[in-house]
């Protein structure tokens, strides 16, 4: 693979061009895409960059096929990937569940705008339900609710990784936000940093000849007659997710040693529940600051221990949207008997007064 | 008495612990998947095909072949294919697919391929119903046709004319396409347009299409003759049977 950074590079750029530019570092062959805001400009960025280097981008007819081609070449052994929002994230759940299926490697960044609908073109984090849970599956899936420009690079590379490691397909949540505002952040080459990255290998078209008997053809499938094939593969596939989940898992906690009240957030929005825990800790009011990095697997069993630990007898959850964070938050720590608290501001930006004036309300 | 079995003649290319297949008696896809496998053997590329079939009758292939293969959800084959050929040009795409995978749920996918000239092969089975599900009203239903869905015949005033998949494919097309309807009823022909569909691709001239007119007398209700005469005399009368499109010099009957 030809390099593309040589040295670390500072960078003061969009999320989407990060983006296009961690895909690029991370060896992907070829993107998949369909216009939608606010992610064009990753493909802005691929289209620009990719023949530098040799690599691949078809611009598809909708979301559906852009989904399904990455299906395809991602069989084929090739590092594909594409990038979506809103109704485009909707299109795209039936070739998400063809990859959970029969567990690709897909890997999908999310810029999350505003719904339901059309919504907005600008920001949301209302597409934590579909991107975790969407599609006739079980959620098998691995999703990274970025906060920052640096952890979109760091986790696209992380992504590429985990997808093809674990053979789920991998979300990177961002949303319009992160994908449209500039700010700095260090590129490098994942190698220099320890990073290795993990080969591909194709599933159909392997080497060997078929005809001379060297091996047998591959036949691949995600329809099956029985209800007990079914039942098989599906509870494999639960048994596998469920035993790499706690590697897999990711989140970020501070201040929760004494914490009276935890402020739960995910993604950008934990930059301003960040924020918040200082101030209000600058107040003397005892704040604890929780943030899952992965929404699927959720790091329940942390969140858990933080409660515990802390002794808080409140949790505040607050997102961009009107509660999917708090149900998926609420699911996965049934039986805490701490009081949630909330604050939805679905399809707004979430600042540090927002929160605390919630906080100061409630406490 | 000890009986000898006679095996008929099988493509190298099929997967015979997946026979005898699982198509209902006097269905098409048999007679059709039989030319594509000799076509494959013919051409020496079993080795580099990439067989990916449809939902619906067709997905009743999905190990028929000892090819790779792969399969997808309803009307997906068409990227599932472009992705894998952008993905990796030195393997042999094939599609396969029913009318309604193709003409209905499918069709933004085969219009743009098309557009896109792209160098996949693909060959959609017409048999002017939704056979797997039950036997409802498709995009080539002919007009009069009953169906579960149109069960006093097929209405043009109310649900339009029928598709004809190839001449839209031809329209759309650069002349390196490679479009063409077959029949079931014409074995050598039906082999010697899904052969020059394969070949296209291989010389990488650019998109491959073959309709292949079938046979359905489970879900038309016909005996052995009626859907001998149905296919001949009524779809052969609606859809003609030629190369429509021929990189490879002028198109025979």
């Amino acid at each position: 693979m030809q390099q593309v950074i040589t040295e670390n590079k500072k960078a003061f750029m969009t999320g989407n061009e990060t983006a296009a530019w961690a895909a690029l570092v991370s060896g992907a062959d070829i993107m998949f895409g369909y216009p939608i805001t606010p992610q064009n400009e990753i493909m802005h960025y691929w289209t620009r960059l990719a023949p530098q280097y040799g690599r691949g981008f078809l611009q598809t007819e909708d979301e559906i096929s852009a989904g399904f081609t990455v299906c395809g070449a991602v069989q084929s052994g090739k590092k594909a990937f594409t990038a979506t929002a809103g109704p485009g994230n909707v299109l795209m759940q039936e070739p998400f569940g063809m990859a959970e299926g029969m567990r690709l490697p897909l890997l999908a960044v999310i810029q999350q705008r505003g719904g339901p609908s059309s919504g907005t073109v600008i920001y949301s984090q209302q597409e934590v339900t579909l991107t975790t849970f969407g599609g006739n599956g079980e959620g098998h899936r691995i999703v990274y609710s970025t906060a920052t420009h640096q952890e979109i690079f760091d986790y696209v590379i992380k992504g590429f990784n985990t997808a093809w490691k674990y053979r789920f397909p991998t979300f990177i949540l961002g949303d319009g936000y992160q994908a449209k505002m500039r700010e700095p952040l260090e590129l490098y080459d994942p190698e220099t940093r320890g990073i290795e990255i993990v080969d591909t290998y194709p599933l159909v078209g392997l080497e060997g000849s078929i005809s001379s008997a060297d091996r047998g053809p591959q036949h691949l499938c995600n329809i099956y007659s029985m209800e007990e094939e079914l039942y098989d593969v599906v509870m494999e596939i639960s048994a596998e997710y469920e035993s790499i989940s706690p590697e897999v898992v990711e989140y970020e906690e501070k201040h929760c040693e004494d914490a009276e009240i935890i402020i739960l957030s995910h993604g950008v929005v934990s930059r301003a529940a960040d924020d918040a825990v200082e101030a209000l800790r600058a107040q003397g009011i005892k704040a604890g600051y929780f943030r899952p990095i992965t929404l699927r697997p959720y790091p329940e069993k942390a969140l858990r221990a933080a409660i515990a630990r802390s002794g808080a007898k409140k949790l505040l959850i607050a997102e961009s949207a009107y509660g999917q964070f708090y149900r998926l938050t609420r699911q996965e720590i049934y039986g805490e008997t701490a009081k949630i608290e909330t604050l939805f501001m679905p399809g707004v930006g979430i600042v540090d007064n927002d929160i605390v004036s919630k906080v100061k309300s409630i406490l | 008495m000890q009986t000898q079995m006679v095996v008929p003649p099988t493509p190298k290319s099929w997967y015979l612990p997946s026979k005898p297949h699982k198509f209902c008696p006097g269905c098409g896809h048999g007679i059709v998947l039989k030319a594509l496998g000799e076509a494959i053997d013919e051409l020496e590329i079993q080795d580099k095909t990439i067989f990916g079939c449809d939902i619906g009758c067709s997905l009743l292939s999905w190990d028929f072949f000892a090819c790779d293969s792969t399969q997808t959800h309803h009307g997906r084959t068409t990227p599932v294919m472009v992705g894998i050929k952008r993905a990796r040009p030195e393997l042999i795409t094939i599609g396969y697919m029913g009318d309604g995978g193709g003409y209905s749920i499918g069709s933004q996918h085969l219009l743009n391929a098309a557009v896109r000239n792209e160098k996949v092969t693909l060959i959609l089975v017409n048999n002017t119903n939704y056979g797997m599900t039950g036997g409802q009203m498709a995009p080539t239903t002919l007009p009069g046709q009953k169906t579960e869905t149109s069960p006093f015949g097929r209405d043009p005033e109310v649900t339009g004319y029928p598709t004809k998949g190839p001449e839209f494919v031809a329209q759309v097309t650069p002349d390196s396409a490679y479009v063409a309807r077959a029949t079931v009823s014409k074995y050598n022909q039906l082999r010697r347009f899904i052969r020059n569909a394969l070949r296209n691709q291989i010389e990488g001239n650019g998109f491959s299409f073959v309709e292949v007119l079938s046979t359905c007398p489970t879900n038309w209700r016909t005996n052995a003759l009626q859907t001998w005469r149905f296919l001949e005399d009524e779809m052969e009368h609606y859809f003609p049977v030629g190369e429509i499109k021929n990189p490879f010099g002028k198109g025979g009957k």
